[in-house]
Order: structure tokens, then sequence, then C-alpha cells
């Protein structure tokens, strides 16, 4: 156990724990895009800097990954945290000037309007902060998609641009992703992944007919858990 | 092909760690990356390919785009571009018929610029396979290409 502050709050916490985990578990309030708490933390978005006063030195740091130390002093909203974080949100909304989420969490911090405007870049739902990829990869454990090229031309992709060919649909992605930037639809019975250009049949309920889940799906989770063949003839609903 | 991306695999063991020396192996040998090759390194090394499109797209050393033989790289830095730079890179994309960041029809030459390479004293100046060329002149451009076979 290690023993520091938050906001000089005393908190005790154990040592390999985030200041971001220990903040939330206390009830304050640290704002984030990149993070999930079913994932390794990644600090891509860097909503959620941190003032961290460790002996003389004081500086920035993501919460995410910081681990919480014995006398460390945490601030979350110091003036030098809430005009760098304006900044931070201020990026983003120029990179992502029509997403709601983006302009909700600007608006909060007083920003009504981008202060900047990308000169290379198309507007973009997107802000690269890799969780549809990180869940692919560590949750789902399909890794049909990653980060391709760099720098301003980065984005999530199947590879080769092409339909990602390992993708199951289990649309993982289109849930996790927090501005909404990737687009899924289930027509009857299909569902379609438009980012990663695939499409995939959609199994129906024996019972009550539904449309509910992948094919592919079912078949990647049956073979992984070594399920009987009629394991997902009905859906959960009618088990 | 699969015997050359098995050779490269194997003289690193298949090891995971090692993916971009190999990657760069592969490069050396065929002057790109083949899509038909990435496909087999994460066949036979269990990486999924999009881990491998993901570093292949990451460095700019890798090209994903059949490339030539011979890599031309033409100084645009100040001190080259006011002795002449600019034409110097005309008169070779005009002699392979290709633009900057082309590849010429027979895969002999890709044509790239920088913008300077630390050699503003042999102004203006071009690299081919890393050998430096100082003091180039659009006359000098035809003998100099047709060293290269």
């Amino acid at each position: 156990m290690v023993t520091f502050t938050i906001n000089e709050r005393e908190l005790k916490a154990e040592k390999d724990q985030t200041i971001l985990q220990v903040a939330r578990d206390n009830g304050i309030d640290i704002p984030t895009l990149c993070h999930n708490e079913a994932l390794e933390p990644y600090g891509a978005c860097r909503l959620c800097i941190v003032e961290v006063t460790k002996g003389a030195r004081t500086r920035i740091v993501t919460s995410c990954l910081y681990p919480v130390e014995e006398g460390l002093k945490v601030k979350t909203d110091s003036p030098r945290i809430t005009s760098n974080r304006k900044m931070i949100l201020e990026l983003l909304l120029a990179r992502c000037s029509k997403n709601k989420v983006i302009r909700e969490l600007a608006s909060q911090m007083g920003i009504e309007q981008p202060s900047f405007k990308p000169e290379y870049l198309e507007d973009n739902d997107c802000i690269v902060c890799g969780l549809c990829v990180r869940a692919c990869e560590q949750v789902v454990g399909v890794s049909a998609i990653s980060l391709v090229n760099r720098g301003i031309t980065k984005e999530p992709a199947a590879p080769f641009l092409e339909p990602a060919m390992d993708c199951i649909g289990c649309g993982s992605c289109f849930y996790i992703c927090p501005t909404g930037a990737i687009k899924m639809e289930d027509r009857k019975e299909t569902r379609i992944i438009y980012n990663w250009k695939v499409e995939f049949k959609l199994k129906k309920c024996k019972v009550c007919g539904n449309y509910w889940a992948p094919e592919k799906q079912l078949d990647y989770i049956k073979t992984k858990w070594n399920l009987p063949e009629d394991f997902f003839d009905t859906c959960p609903t009618c088990k | 092909m699969r015997d050359k991306v098995n050779a490269i695999i194997n003289k690193y063991n298949g090891d995971k760690g090692q993916l971009v020396s190999i990657l760069q192996d592969i490069q050396t040998e065929y002057y790109y990356l083949p899509k038909e090759a990435l496909i087999q390194v994460s066949e036979t090394m269990s990486v999924p390919v999009s881990r491998v499109y993901d570093i292949a797209t990451f460095f700019r050393a890798f090209s994903l785009e059949p490339r030539g033989k011979h890599l031309i790289n033409v100084c645009l830095g100040t001190a080259c571009h006011v002795r002449g730079a600019a034409r110097i890179l005309e008169k070779i994309e005009r002699d392979l018929t290709i633009k900057r960041g082309g590849t010429s029809k027979d895969r002999k030459f890709t044509l790239e610029t920088v913008n300077c390479m630390g050699a503003c004293a042999l102004g203006p100046v071009i690299k081919i396979d890393g050998e430096y060329f100082g003091q180039i002149s659009t006359e000098k451009v035809d003998s100099l290409l047709n060293q290269f076979e």
C-alpha cells in the first residue's frame, strides 16, 4: 500500500494501480477518450493528464499510465492542467469539428468554435485512439485491423486497405469507439461494417426467427471454447 | 518467392522480435515488399497480417509499391536549389519519363527527392544507391545514369 494525495485528499492504494484507477475508485473525475478498463492503458488521447509533484519537481503525466507512488501529490484540475487539456481538445476539435462527442467535450471546456483548421486533413470522426484495434487484439483475439501509415495519414484499417479477411463481424470495434467513427449496420440477415469493407451473414434463431449474431463470430466462439455444433441454434433470449 | 522468403525467415529463426529485420531483408531482395511476401511472413511466423501491414506502412524505408533496382535521390535543399537542382530533377524526370516518387517502367530506377543531404558544398548533388555525385549538371545526367545497369 502507498499513501499519496489527489487534490489534497489523502488516499491509499495498491502500488501497481494507476492514478486514473484510484481517482475513479474515489469518485474523482478525470476525462478520457482512449481508456477502457478491459484493455491495457495506451495514453493516446492525452485528455487524462494530471499534474504530479514528487519532491521539488512538478510535471504533467497521463494518469492512465502513471502508477501511484508513496508521497506523490496529484492535481487533476489545476489551472495548468485545465489550460493544457483545453488545448488538447482544441486540437481534437480541429480534426473532428463535426463530431458530436468531441464537440460536447469541447463545449464543456468552454470551446464553441475550433481555433484551428487542418490544412491537409479532411474532417474526421476518428481520433486515432486505437481502441478498436486494441479491442480486436486484446479482447476478441482476432487482430483483424491495425493502425496503418504514420503521422497525419495514420488510421485504423484492415491489411492492404482491403476487406478485413480475419474479421469475424463481432462489432467490438463499433461498440468501443468513443466517437462513433466506425459505421456498422445490421440489415435483416446481413451485418455490414463499412470501415473494414466487410459483410456477414447473420444467424437466424430457431425459435423466434430473429437474426441475432454473425455466423462467422459464432463459429469462432464455438471453435475457441469447444462448444457443441448446435450450441447457438437459439438466441440468448430464447435459450 | 516462397523459398526465398522462407530462407529469410529461417535466417532469423522465425523470431517475432526480428520482424523489422526480416522485412528489411525482403525489401533488399525485391526492392519493395510484395503483398504475397507479407502474407507469407504472417502465416509462417503466426503474426497477424494486420500487424505485419502496420509495420510495413509505419516505416518510410519500406515500400509497398514496386521500386526500381537503383534509388536516385535528388537534393532540393537551398544550396542545391539555387544551383539549379530543379533543372536536374526535371531532366531526370524527362529521361526516365517518371515523376518524382515514381519508378521507371523497366523497374531500373526509382526517383525521389530530399530536402538536404548535408553536402551543400557539392551542390547540386544527387545520390544513387547511397553514392554521392556532386556538381551535377544536366549534361552529366545521361552518362551518369548509363553507368547503372
